[in-house]
């Protein structure tokens, strides 16, 4: 009787989405019917989307990987023996950390990430879990606060705002009631990584979480997670469960006289409820409307109580920085941008997937050297980063540096890290017709430049490819849009209305060709 | 009328059961509406005002709550929803080509159901899942790289007859 060989099957949205759910079922039965010495976990993803269903097998020299190994091919590759004659199998990867795409990563906050089974609280603390709970349990919450100021961590749900500097403010409101709200409502198109921290590492956003909580004295914490996320929601709770049996939340967290829980609530598909304060509005059961600004959320935030807002991956890059120290974190990045940024690449690449760098790299480089190029094989055109917001960028901006200061430069912003590439079939027109006709499906309608700009945009867009003959009129109605845009720009409570004109005013500038002929 | 009142009176209960459970929750509005929605599948109208009375607000307001969502409906699905994500990482796969021939084959637009009530059309801004562009999610199941070819396969696994076009 040989020893049993640990395989790894993922277990998140798109690894399922390409049959990895179905592909584990007939593994499970052929290890069961041939009683092969095989056996399953279910982990993250490893975020080599191209490669999933991505299978590792643990061997004597680490994890070796096959992919991607779909449903179609399961009953061969059982039948090929994978587990004895590994290397001599076709999807045969080698071992998974030599894979380029990984290793030219610098994995910190997704270090777990697709390593560890999820729902398991041994892998998690065998793994460094809660080491930087330990420390922030030893430390004063000052300290906590400090420890995270100094790492130059910033708000990486898009707006990038210094997380020190917004926890400080919680922490010096008067005590009472406090909150921390995670924003899981990835909205932006292109971008996956807060799902895939939540299904592959739950843990992580937890323990991020009960820090912020010591951090500036709150008991409770809400995570707002998108409703378009069904497994994202399945795993999260039962993560959270879990945490509770463990003693990891509740009135004694880790066995301190420390207090902390946790509430997941669901969205209901409103992208405008990823902006914080119509977010706050729709935790309170109300509308998904927008509040002005000021009062801030730090000082008034949910149910009108101080309230520290993160985005998840900000939430989930705070234990290592407390394991570690600010200092390992602040090394990595360049500028003002501190850090890593899991950037995650979507759209027409051949090699999507989630990689995370320092700060500092080049968008050509996520392109070409992780992205491998379009997934059509033709030139590539444009490419749209930060999500619906962000600017289209030309090939003579793809070596702008990946940090916050030199997109804003161009008039572009990182966001959340998305990067959307299309091929040359692109209508740039028609991208900046859908990028308002977006706004106004989603515009909360609190104020005038968003909700009737963005209408009025998408009919001067219109007006644009019906008079591509009249060269006086289509200049006309081009003069038009840019004042909308400035209009936008100038006028709107928050960023929807506000950056909306970001894309348009790129595909503009960039790609006027595409304004002049209907195609 | 007998069976629709019946259904009435059973959907009553049901609604009164989730409101009690959930109404002394902070923010119990959007907990209270997704309980109703995941049993029912829709609001019922007829919910509303029981739901104002209970959390202590007007109708309006509940209603008002309502229609803000997208996801929130006040009127019953089809029996399949299924929803094609039209956000730019797949219009950059080819999405738009994808939807025209959803909407074609399936002979309704977004936010229609078909005649005999198998499937509910719908759009939807982003699944996640943009590393597999593009996308479409039934029931709680999301596919990757659908073109036309797999949205047919995917149409065909419901049992659901595409309608002849002439």
């Amino acid at each position: 009787m040989s020893a049993i060989i640990r395989l790894y099957v993922p277990r998140d949205t798109t690894a399922c989405s390409l049959g990895a759910d179905s592909v584990a079922a007939t593994l499970q039965q052929a290890i069961e019917r041939q009683q092969l010495p095989l056996d399953i976990v279910r982990n993250g993803s490893r975020g080599l989307y191209w490669l999933e269903p991505l299978i590792e097998m643990d061997t004597c020299n680490g994890r070796i990987a096959f992919g991607p190994v779909t449903s179609d091919k399961v009953d061969e590759f059982i039948a090929s023996r994978f587990w004895e004659r590994s290397a001599e199998h076709p999807l045969y990867l080698g071992p998974t950390e030599d894979i380029p795409y990984l290793k030219k990563q610098q994995r910190v906050t997704f270090a777990r990430v697709g390593l560890t089974n999820p729902l398991s609280i041994e892998d998690y603390c065998a793994n460094s879990g809660f080491e930087g709970l330990q420390a922030a349990l030893n430390m004063s919450a000052q300290d906590i606060v400090t420890c995270v100021t100094d790492s130059g961590l910033r708000g990486r749900g898009g707006a990038a705002f210094p997380t020190g500097i917004k926890w400080q403010t919680v922490l010096d409101s008067p005590s009472g009631q406090k909150y921390i709200v995670c924003n899981a409502d990835e909205g932006d198109s292109g971008t996956f990584s807060d799902r895939m921290l939540m299904e592959s590492d739950p843990f992580c956003l937890i323990e991020g979480m009960i820090i912020a909580g010591l951090a500036v004295g709150a008991d409770l914490g809400y995570i707002y997670l998108r409703e378009e996320y069904p497994l994202t929601k399945q795993i999260f709770e039962q993560a959270v469960e879990t945490a509770r049996v463990h003693g990891y939340l509740g009135k004694t967290i880790a066995s301190s006289d420390h207090q902390f829980d946790l509430e997941l609530r669901l969205g209901a598909g409103a992208y405008i409820c990823g902006e914080e304060t119509s977010m706050l509005e729709s935790l309170e059961g109300k509308r998904g409307e927008i509040r002005p600004k000021p009062p801030l959320p730090a000082v008034k935030g949910l149910f009108g109580k101080p309230s520290v807002i993160n985005n998840v991956i900000t939430l989930a890059s705070v234990p290592s920085i407390l394991a570690n120290g600010p200092v390992v974190y602040q090394e990595y990045g360049v500028g003002k941008s501190r850090g890593t940024l899991p950037f995650q690449l979507a759209g027409n690449l051949k090699h999507t997937g989630l990689v995370e760098l320092a700060f500092g790299g080049t968008l050509q480089t996520l392109l070409k050297d992780f992205g491998g190029g379009t997934r059509t094989g033709k030139p590539m055109r444009a490419v749209q980063v930060g999500g619906p917001l962000g600017a289209y960028l030309p090939e003579s901006q793809w070596d702008t540096p990946l940090d916050y200061e030199s997109f804003l430069a161009i008039d572009a912003m990182l966001g959340h890290g998305g990067v959307v590439a299309f091929d040359e079939s692109v209508d740039m027109c028609e991208q900046a017709r859908f990028s308002l006709e977006f706004c106004s499906i989603e515009s909360c309608g609190k104020c005038t430049p968003c909700r009737i700009g963005s209408v009025r945009g998408v009919e001067v867009i219109d007006r644009i490819r019906q008079t591509t003959k009249n060269e006086e009129k289509r200049v006309q109605s081009i003069e038009l849009l840019k004042e909308l845009c400035d209009t936008m720009v100038d006028g709107s409570l928050c960023a929807m209305g506000g950056m909306t004109p970001f894309p348009v005013r790129s595909a503009l500038l960039h790609f006027p060709e595409d304004f002049k002929s209907s195609t | 009328m007998n069976k629709t009142s019946h259904q009435q009176s059973g959907h009553t209960k049901l609604v009164v059961d989730i409101v009690e459970e959930l109404k002394l929750e902070q923010g119990a509005l959007l907990p209270i509406l997704h309980g109703i929605q995941d049993e029912l599948g829709y609001v019922p109208t007829e919910s509303v005002p029981f739901i104002a009375d209970s959390l202590n607000l007007s109708r309006a307001e509940v209603h008002g709550v309502i229609s803000f969502y997208h996801y929130f409906r006040s009127s019953p699905p089809g029996r399949y929803t299924v929803q094609i994500c039209r956000a730019e990482s797949c219009q950059a796969m080819g999405s738009r080509v994808m939807e025209n021939y959803a909407k074609e084959l399936l002979g309704i637009d977004f936010h229609e159901t078909t005649a005999d009530g198998e499937v509910t059309l719908l759009p939807v801004y982003c699944l996640g899942n943009c590393a597999c562009s593009p996308s479409v999610r039934v029931g709680n199941e999301i596919f990757s790289h659908v073109d036309k070819i797999r949205f047919d396969a995917i149409v065909a696994s419901l049992g659901h007859q595409p309608v002849e076009v002439t």
